[in-house]
């Protein structure tokens, strides 16, 4: 099958109202596959709801840091927070979507792979969850030098790689023709002070190109934070769902992600 | 002494990536004489020298078929040398910089000059600051009279400039009064003007200054190649750091002084592995990750 365009979801973090949105809007437009880059889980209520969309749509997914956990049932979300207090919160997510994460969808965790491997038109594309090297690395737009991008792209062989992980959108073209893009979360607002989240389509252009186009997604938040409210969830959490602004696990940022938002 | 009781059968740790080139760029020359400083910098110690610019800049070229992934800069106080500026100016054209101050010296055409440095790049560039206390009584003991207050007349002016600093202090306290001393930290530094503070703890170092405040490693101190099966040695610096200094690429910041630690005099040379023979190699084997920010740090996986 030759592929000219694909959809690329990041963490869905239990937000299935986001992503039931985002999948009606790949359906309009159309493409050649969706995909997954892995952590379904964390953050939001119900984790249980997200799967029946995931087998719906076919959507291909990538082992992020949470899947391996919750799917191998570990003690933490790996998600490589060094500090006690970005722990903190972490751990209440995890915590919480462990205990209603069901055996048949920890099993389904538990075999995904941590890449997926395609072909965009000519282009060669590695899509993983974090880096192409280790699963839970934060690859940040203010930490991560085109020339280590360069370095990544070659030892992996891809054209294109595509991560999440983050939880903020961003791309950068390097040299000879390749690319590094974040595809962005469902899970939650980016740090921006509004309630929308992203999804990213890729496509290869006539031009011999890679378009990359991010995808706004308006979902009923108002309805994800009463739920949140019914799970007794932390209010942090919710602000962000209602507010936009992350409140907690900021401490992870450099210093010109942090400065973009208001805590 | 420090580097006298190696092991002969310490195990290799290979070097996975150059993810971290750090820069010696101050030496060991320091305005402060803190007695717990790891390499014993003072006002007088010229053991290591500053690196300058145009040394920088070859590293920095030296650095990008290497697919370096971020720049430490550190010392002695990196401040105090004159090229400082503009080496971190020269550094976010290549990618993200950190330095680490004592936030003593801080002028304001530097800070404008970074600013504008750091605004016009698509890097962060990345302060700490070293304060071991939150308040002059648990801070100058060990720092200086005077430099509490002096440290934190440096965080406001970055903070002025719209900078965030990362407080970094050496945990010099009883593990269990963690919380308390860090919820004390992060209060102060918010009375101060500081509304959303960044901390990093560190271990202390027993080694220079620090070994004759407490006391050196014993010799059981050690890392074994049994205490490295099944561990994740990307925890341990030397797995994907080197440093430069004015005698040449090193393997970590921590153990410049070691004569077995200088690796060669290209990042290339030193890229070979490193043997565990240092107490202080039981220190970063135990807490991992010590040297780099949290935005770095990746824990297992």
């Amino acid at each position: 099958m030759t592929r000219t365009r694909i959809a690329c979801l990041g963490g869905i973090y239990n937000n299935y109202l986001a992503l039931e949105s985002a999948l009606n809007d790949i359906r309009r437009r159309g493409v050649d596959g969706v995909y997954c880059l892995g952590d379904l889980g964390a953050f939001g209520p119900h984790p249980d709801r997200v799967f029946p969309w995931i087998a719906e749509h076919g959507v291909q997914c990538v082992q992020g840091n949470y899947d391996d956990s919750i799917g191998n049932e570990l003690d933490n979300c790996q998600c490589g927070y060094t500090d006690p207090r970005d722990n903190h919160f972490a751990q209440i997510s995890y915590d919480y979507t462990l205990a209603n994460t069901s055996e048949p969808n920890r099993r389904f965790l538990r075999q995904l792979p941590r890449e997926i491997r395609l072909e965009l038109g000519p282009l060669r594309v590695l899509l993983c969850h974090g880096s192409p090297r280790k699963t839970n690395e934060f690859l940040w737009e203010s930490t991560t030098p085109t020339h280590f991008l360069s370095h990544l792209a070659e030892a992996h062989q891809a054209d294109v790689i595509a991560a999440t992980h983050t939880g903020i959108k961003w791309q950068r073209e390097l040299a000879r023709g390749k690319w590094f893009v974040n595809v962005g979360v469902l899970g939650r607002p980016e740090n921006d002070g509004t309630t929308h989240v992203w999804y990213t389509l890729l496509e290869h252009s006539t031009a011999n190109r890679l378009q990359v186009q991010f995808v706004p997604v308006h979902y009923s938040y108002q309805r994800l934070a009463r739920e949140m409210r019914q799970e007794r969830l932390p209010e942090e959490f919710i602000q962000t769902i209602e507010t936009g602004w992350w409140t907690t696990c900021l401490e992870i940022l450099p210093s010109k992600e942090r400065r973009r938002g208001k805590y | 002494m420090p580097f006298s009781e190696d092991l002969p059968c310490a195990p290799e740790v290979a070097l996975s990536h150059l993810d971290h080139l750090w820069f010696q760029v101050g030496g060991t020359l320091c305005n402060l004489t803190c007695n717990h400083c790891f390499i014993s910098c003072s006002p007088k110690n010229h053991n290591f020298g500053f690196l300058s610019l145009e040394q920088v800049q070859q590293r920095l070229e030296e650095s990008v078929p290497l697919g370096v992934k971020e720049y430490y800069f550190t010392g002695g106080e990196p401040f105090l040398n004159p090229d400082m500026t503009a080496i971190l100016v020269e550094t976010l054209r290549y990618g993200p910089a950190t330095v680490l101050t004592n936030g003593t010296v801080l002028r304001d055409d530097w800070l404008h000059t970074l600013r504008d440095a750091e605004a016009n790049s698509l890097y962060a560039l990345e302060f700490r600051v070293s304060i071991d206390g939150f308040s002059p009584e648990t801070n100058d003991p060990l720092r200086g009279a005077g430099t509490f207050d002096r440290a934190l007349r440096g965080v406001q002016k970055l903070v002025e400039f719209g900078f965030l600093p990362i407080i970094t202090a050496a945990r010099t306290w009883d593990i269990e009064q963690e919380a308390k001393t860090v919820e004390a930290f992060v209060n102060r530094l918010r009375a101060a003007g500081y509304a959303r503070p960044r901390l990093k703890i560190l271990p202390t170092l027993r080694l220079g200054a620090e070994e004759q405040r407490t006391h050196g490693y014993e010799d059981t101190e050690r890392i074994t190649a049994e205490m490295l099966r099944d561990y994740d040695c990307s925890q341990l610096v030397c797995e994907h750091s080197r440093i430069v200094s004015d005698r040449g690429v090193h393997v970590c910041p921590i153990l410049i002084e070691a004569p077995d630690a200088l690796l060669g005099a290209t990042l290339c040379e030193a890229s070979r592995p490193f043997a565990l023979a240092h107490g202080a190699c039981s220190t970063c084997y135990q807490y991992g990750a010590i040297c780099t920010n949290p935005s770095s740090a990746v824990a297992g996986n």
